[in-house]
């Protein structure tokens, strides 16, 4: 008898196994909680593994949706997202996810079908060739070739994409390769050796930076995402009190210095605050920890911090000095860097007028709006957001006004509450990665701050979110039109409104109650504080479509072109 | 300003893809690339020559190229002493007449005569981008009928003089 057991655990460790049941193995070592993922006829048998494998699955309605969720998952809950997409048209659908998730650093895993090896080439039904397709959006891209190496090329994939800068990796699986049986596999061994990003920042050149700090007279920490991708929120924190330098923020860095915070200065670049921008333009000393001098940031590169020293520290050396000169280049992590900086503890520097000015600008020139009751105005809906979400939310966003405002009057305290597409600027990307990002903290209240244009691009996950009932409240800021595009257009083009209005959008109430969602139509700012109060304490769906004042422009504006120092619509 | 740039990458399927892709998405601008096998199994060694504008740019290009996966080490060799050579293969319109006065010219160059037509002649000149360019123009007035060439590949030299800063062999 149990020579009889021992012979058949045996067979049963070296019995077959597939291409796909290697897969789902190899998820569950990476500790996989969901996939978001689409099937097609070439990761049949891909799923046919999924069917049984107790991973969550999430079924978009649409693979760009599916991607965007996973972002919205990455960048959350800081693991990496899964996608399953299956070939050709599957495939080509997830293209925009990862030119959105490369630009913006976000660690995916995408797995997309292909045809059969054996007509690889042959533009067969549902071939696309992705792997030429995605090689500039992805920081890496597989196909798996040999079903033996299933294993190794996913611990590998995880492995790319969450060290280092994070970013998105394809793995393309031909068919037949899913399907195919082998004896199980060696526990794999990672073998990169082209790969080896450096984490520990050179001593020396933080010493120097120890140095420029407490002899310069205008110094400025310019802190990005970053920050995010290494932890370092708290390290940041106490090096800015030890140090007594004022923060300012990129747009994705917001909520990595707490807001509230008596030296934080604001968000800077195109629509940023004017002590920020102020701060860039003026300072002796900029450290940019993490972010990567993006245009919207910087303006026009001519009047961008010309009088300062730049330090730079970033895990990516070819981030440095690609826009700005730098003199202090730091390459590692954040998160280690700080640390050094706090234990180096060099004098602060002697700054007294620098931070009296600072807090003078901030005090003369905060964000401003109109107060009108109806129709609402937008930058005050957002702070209501914030007041009866009690700062508390994640907040995802789409991209034009709505974000901007949203990045504006929604004062973000922590860390992993904000989650928009920035480098890209993604249009329905705020539905599905509300999704995702409800999913990596069921219990936290998301808003989705859209559009009413941007929505519509993606308005179909309200499928997903009615059938998980998940908890998501949909903000529509409806001033039906593209309403970045119309400002520009006002401003730049003479009132020459082309395409950018939709006077006849449907009614979103009536979508969402045929997805089985509730929905409410709000005129005023009366209104928007009772639905608000209501829907945000309850655990349902809700899509609110919020009537703006759909003349309202984004301010304060630098222009293209112009320097951090020349905004406009920086007073009522 | 030209650079010599070579590198070894890991020879993958699409490596090449994504280094000129790479060339391409940063729009750098590329006069030749050339690619072999290098001397350690399953490592190719790629040798570019780029036009840039300045310093930056090819200091960009490099940590450009460094972030690919597959790349194992990039070195911007241009100011080394370095020994570079292209092979160029040009068919030149030659009658038996002048067959000898060609001859003539191949002889200086270290160029050799590999096929003979009836109307044309092949000749297989191997140096540096500018010797080999210098006698294209020698031959061009016989008329070239095809020509093809590899793209500089280099190597630094085993001793590099201290201080000096370009130095390249002639012959």
């Amino acid at each position: 008898m149990l020579q009889e057991a021992a012979f058949t655990e045996v067979k049963a460790e070296s019995s077959p196994v597939s291409g796909a049941d290697l897969l789902i193995e190899a998820l569950k070592k990476e500790n996989v909680e969901v996939i978001f993922g689409y099937p097609g006829g070439a990761v049949l048998p891909i799923y046919d593994s999924i069917y049984d494998c107790n991973i969550l699955h999430v079924l978009p309605r649409h693979e760009q949706g599916g991607i965007h969720a996973a972002e919205g998952y990455a960048r959350v809950s800081g693991k990496a997202g899964v996608v399953i997409a299956t070939s050709g048209p599957g495939a080509t659908n997830i293209v925009t996810g990862l030119a959105d998730a490369m630009m913006d650093s976000l660690p995916l895993v995408v797995f997309t079908g292909q045809v059969a090896t054996g007509v690889i080439g042959t533009d067969a039904f549902q071939e696309a060739d992705i792997l030429g397709i995605t090689t500039p959006i992805t920081k890496y891209n597989f196909q798996v070739r040999r079903i033996e190496d299933i294993p190794k090329i996913i611990k590998e994939a995880f492995h790319i994409a969450t060290t280092g800068r994070p970013g998105p990796v394809l793995i393309d699986f031909p068919k037949d390769i899913a399907a195919a049986k082998t004896a199980r596999p060696d526990e794999p061994e990672i073998s990169l050796p082209g790969y080896q990003p450096t984490i520990e920042p050179n001593y020396l050149q933080i010493r120097k930076l120890t140095e420029a700090i407490s002899s310069s007279k205008k110094p400025v920490i310019l802190a990005g995402a970053g920050i995010m991708h290494s932890n370092a929120a708290e390290e940041l924190k106490v090096f800015a009190e030890q140090q007594n330098l004022p923060v300012v923020h990129t747009l994705l860095g917001l909520g990595g210095f707490p807001a509230d915070h008596p030296l934080f200065l604001g968000m800077g670049g195109m629509h940023g605050c004017y002590a920020a921008n102020m701060a860039l333009y003026e300072c002796d000393l900029l450290i940019n920890i993490g972010a990567r001098f993006d245009d919207r940031l910087t303006g026009n590169l001519k009047h961008f911090a010309q009088k300062a020293a730049v330090a730079h520290i970033d895990i990516d050396p070819a981030e440095i000095g690609k826009n700005v000169t730098t003199s202090i280049p730091i390459v590692g992590d954040a998160k280690e860097a700080l640390k050094l900086l706090v234990k180096q503890g060099g004098k602060p520097p002697r700054h007294v007028e620098w931070m009296a000015k600072l807090d003078s600008w901030k005090l003369e020139y905060p964000y401003w709006h109109e107060d009108v009751e109806s129709p609402i105005k937008p930058q005050r809906l957002m702070q209501m957001l914030h007041e009866k979400s009690k700062g508390e939310a994640i907040v995802v966003t789409d991209v034009g006004q709505h974000q901007m405002w949203a990045a504006q009057h929604y004062s973000m305290s922590a860390p992993g509450r904000w989650v928009t597409s920035g480098g890209l600027g993604t249009m329905g990307f705020g539905v599905p990665a509300s999704i995702g990002a409800q999913l990596a903290e069921p219990d936290a209240c998301v808003i989705a701050v859209v559009g009413d244009a941007g929505f519509q691009m993606s308005a179909q996950e309200l499928s997903v979110i009615a059938e998980m009932n998940l908890p998501i409240k949909i903000a529509i800021f409806n001033n039906h039109s593209l309403g970045m595009v119309r400002q520009w257009q006002e401003i730049f083009y003479k009132e020459r409104y082309s395409h950018s209005r939709m006077p006849s959008q449907p009614s979103f109430i009536k979508l969402a109650e045929a997805y089985g969602i509730k929905g409410y139509e709000v005129h005023s700012e009366t209104e928007a504080g009772e639905v608000l109060e209501d829907v945000l304490n309850n655990r349902e769906p809700v899509l609110l479509d919020f009537r703006i004042d759909a003349s309202e422009n984004v301010y304060p504006m630098i222009a293209p072109g112009k320097g951090l120092h020349e905004m406009e619509g920086v007073k009522k | 300003m030209k650079r010599t740039i070579t590198l070894t990458v890991l020879n993958r399927p699409g490596v090449l893809n994504r280094i000129t892709n790479l060339f391409s998405k940063r729009d750098y601008n590329i006069e030749s690339i050339s690619v072999g096998h290098a001397e350690q199994a399953g490592v190719s060694r790629i040798t570019c020559v780029v036009h840039v504008e300045n310093d930056r740019v090819i200091e960009q290009i490099s940590k450009q190229l460094n972030k690919q996966i597959d790349v194992l080490k990039v070195t911007d060799i241009s100011d080394q002493a370095i020994v570079a050579r292209e092979l160029a293969l040009v068919k030149v319109a030659a009658q038996p007449n002048n067959r000898n006065e060609i001859q003539s010219l191949i002889e200086p160059f270290r160029a050799s005569v590999i096929d003979i037509g009836k109307e044309s002649m092949i000749i297989q000149i191997t140096g540096e981008t500018e010797k080999v360019e210098a006698f294209i123009e020698l031959v061009r007035p016989y008329g070239i009928k095809e020509l093809a060439r590899t793209g500089t590949t280099a190597f630094p030299r085993s001793s590099q003089r201290p201080g000096q800063t370009k130095s390249c062999s002639l012959v």
